[in-house]
């Protein structure tokens, strides 16, 4: 064999080696897709064994009950809309400017450097210390009591961070030449914002929000803190009702409950029937999530569509 | 210097220096800036022109440790746009410029050309549809445009959006426009569509345009300066410039010796 045929041996044998190497690393990792997708699908195979035979209008429309057939979540996802409702109207308001604020206005100093390192910390907070925070804060110091108000509120505070860095993020996205264009056309910071800053940022804002409150509605820990009760037999105060000014905000000040809380509720009971109840109340939970994530998932396209940089 | 040019003077730069904190990046800048001429700044790269043409509207004013000393005064009223109780919107608001690359707002074309206005408090949709036909026809881009006004702006081509670019410095009528090395992310084809466009402009507005290429400032300028390190070297007619300049500097710098 010639020197010049061993060197195309060679060769074939090093391509041979290297593609066995390349093999492997894709089993490798198909198998650990695999475990992540099978975990997770088994997971809700076995929910929706349990749970959905009890899926009925009458577990939407029911309160609990001792009777676990006749138990529904008609309070707690009545309570949950309510609670997500007040944490939206106010994370998603105060965590937008505070992004825009820090992107857009201050110095860049050492304080902002603080804050800015603060933000990242805090969206790393246990949940249960912020109920702790809000049950000083919100129920004993500003007396509002165990209320949706409180809930929302706690919540709120949970997520601001999250809506904060998603906010700066998607604001960072924008170039600079796109701000400049418009400083040379005369605008002002806040024409600047407004028109620009704001609008071409949107779809990772929103993205941001739902994301904040897809995590605020599998929370536990931090509303039981604040006193939300396991066992709520009647709805809040009507926010319509038909005498002038026709829209009330008493309930905002009605205790609640949230559907992680009825289903821990149900899941620490001794009879299997309440299990199944948990596991029915679980997929309307995980639909809850899946319904908002797939909104966030649609924003973000119908906003990233016509910005190309 | 003001002895060079024989038109009146639009503008004119005394003793200007421009400081990035400590760094001196403008040093003690003579300039007229003729009336309804085109002055080109040429230089090679890091020599303060684009700094200098930034100086014009301001747009040092947008970040932070930037300092301004010296004079350019507007004229005819001599009002000093660098003085710092001077409000760099007004100085924006009439003296427009045109980037380097083209940067249309992810917006129709028409709202595109229609922002200046529209930042000006103008929202009268006849009057915004007006403006915006006569810009875009200013910068010779309507005939391509025309059936495309409510499409958004990045599917125009490269040479088209950095044109919208120009309708929009031009829709709310400066009395400066100011060139950033306006055709460096263009092809040829659409550089000298851009060339023909600010010739045809200067029957309208003065315009101060910052180049990399000679030849460019050759073609279009009535007059140039040659900037280095800061300084102006060497400003007069551009036939002068190009054929019999007066500083060895200029002289090596247009034959292609350095730079």
């Amino acid at each position: 064999m010639s020197q010049e045929e061993q060197a195309v041996v060679d060769i074939r044998k090093r391509i041979a080696f290297n593609k066995l190497r390349d093999h492997l690393f894709w089993i490798i990792g198909l198998f650990s897709t695999l475990i992540g997708f099978i975990l997770l699908f088994t997971l809700m195979i076995d929910l929706f064994i349990d749970g959905f035979p009890r899926l009925s209008w009458q577990f939407f429309t029911s309160y609990p009950s001792r009777f676990p057939e006749r138990a529904g979540i008609l309070s707690a996802w009545v309570g949950t809309t309510l609670v997500m409702i007040v944490t939206a109207a106010t994370a998603v308001p105060l965590g937008v400017a505070a992004g825009i604020y820090l992107e857009e206005y201050s110095k860049k100093n050492w304080l902002t450097h603080l804050i800015e390192i603060n933000m990242n910390n805090l969206a790393g907070v246990p949940s249960i210390i912020y109920g702790l925070l809000a049950l000083g804060l919100f129920v004993y110091f500003l007396k509002f009591g165990e209320s949706i108000l409180t809930g929302g509120l706690t919540l709120g505070l949970l997520i601001l961070p999250m809506v904060v860095i998603a906010t700066r993020e998607s604001i960072r996205a924008i170039p600079n030449s796109i701000r400049e264009a418009s400083y040379a056309l005369g605008a002002t910071k806040w024409q600047t914002v407004k028109d620009h800053i704001l609008p071409y940022s949107m779809g990772g804002i929103l993205t941001g929000m739902i994301i904040g409150l897809s995590r605020a509605i599998g929370e536990t820990a931090p509303i039981i803190t604040v006193g939300a009760l396991t066992f709520i037999a009647f709805l809040p105060t009507s926010p319509v009702s038909s005498e002038i000014p026709f829209l009330s905000f008493r309930w905002l000040l009605d205790p609640f409950t949230v559907m992680p809380i009825q289903m821990f509720n149900w899941v620490s009971r001794p009879q299997a029937a309440f299990h199944l109840n948990a596991a029915a109340a679980g997929i309307v939970l995980l639909f809850m999530t899946l319904l908002m994530n797939g909104f966030a998932i649609y924003l973000r396209y119908r906003f990233r569509k016509r910005i190309k940089w | 210097m003001v002895g060079i040019i024989s038109e009146m003077p639009k503008a004119e730069v005394k003793n200007l220096n421009f400081y990035y904190d400590d760094f001196k990046a403008l040093k003690n800048i003579h300039l007229p800036i003729a009336e309804k001429k085109i002055t080109a700044l040429i230089g090679p790269s890091g020599c303060g022109k684009t700094t200098y043409l930034r100086c014009f509207n301001r747009m040092h004013d947008l970040y932070p440790n930037n300092r301004y000393e010296g004079e350019i005064i507007l004229y005819p009223e001599g009002l000093n746009i660098v003085d710092p109780r001077v409000d760099p919107i007004e100085v924006r608001m009439r003296i427009s410029m045109v980037f380097q690359k083209p940067n249309p707002f992810p917006k129709t074309v028409f709202e595109n050309v229609a922002y200046g206005l529209r930042v000006r408090g103008e929202n009268k949709m006849n009057f915004l549809k007006e403006k915006v036909e006569k810009a875009l026809k200013q910068a010779a881009l309507m005939g391509e445009v025309k059936d495309r006004i409510n499409d958004l702006a990045y599917n125009l081509s490269g040479g088209q959006q950095q044109r919208l670019c120009i309708a929009r410095a031009l829709a709310t009528g400066p009395e400066i426009l100011l060139f950033d090395e306006p055709t460096s992310a263009l092809d040829p084809t659409a550089t000298s569509k851009i060339e023909e466009l600010i010739m045809q402009l200067k029957k309208e507005v003065t315009i101060i345009i910052v180049t990399h290429n000679m030849q460019q400032a050759a073609r279009v300028s009535d007059y140039t300066a040659f900037m280095y390190l800061g300084e102006i070297i060497e400003f007069d007619k551009t036939d002068k410039v190009f054929t019999s300049p007066s500083q060895k500097l200029t002289e090596e710098y247009i034959t292609g010796r350095f730079g």
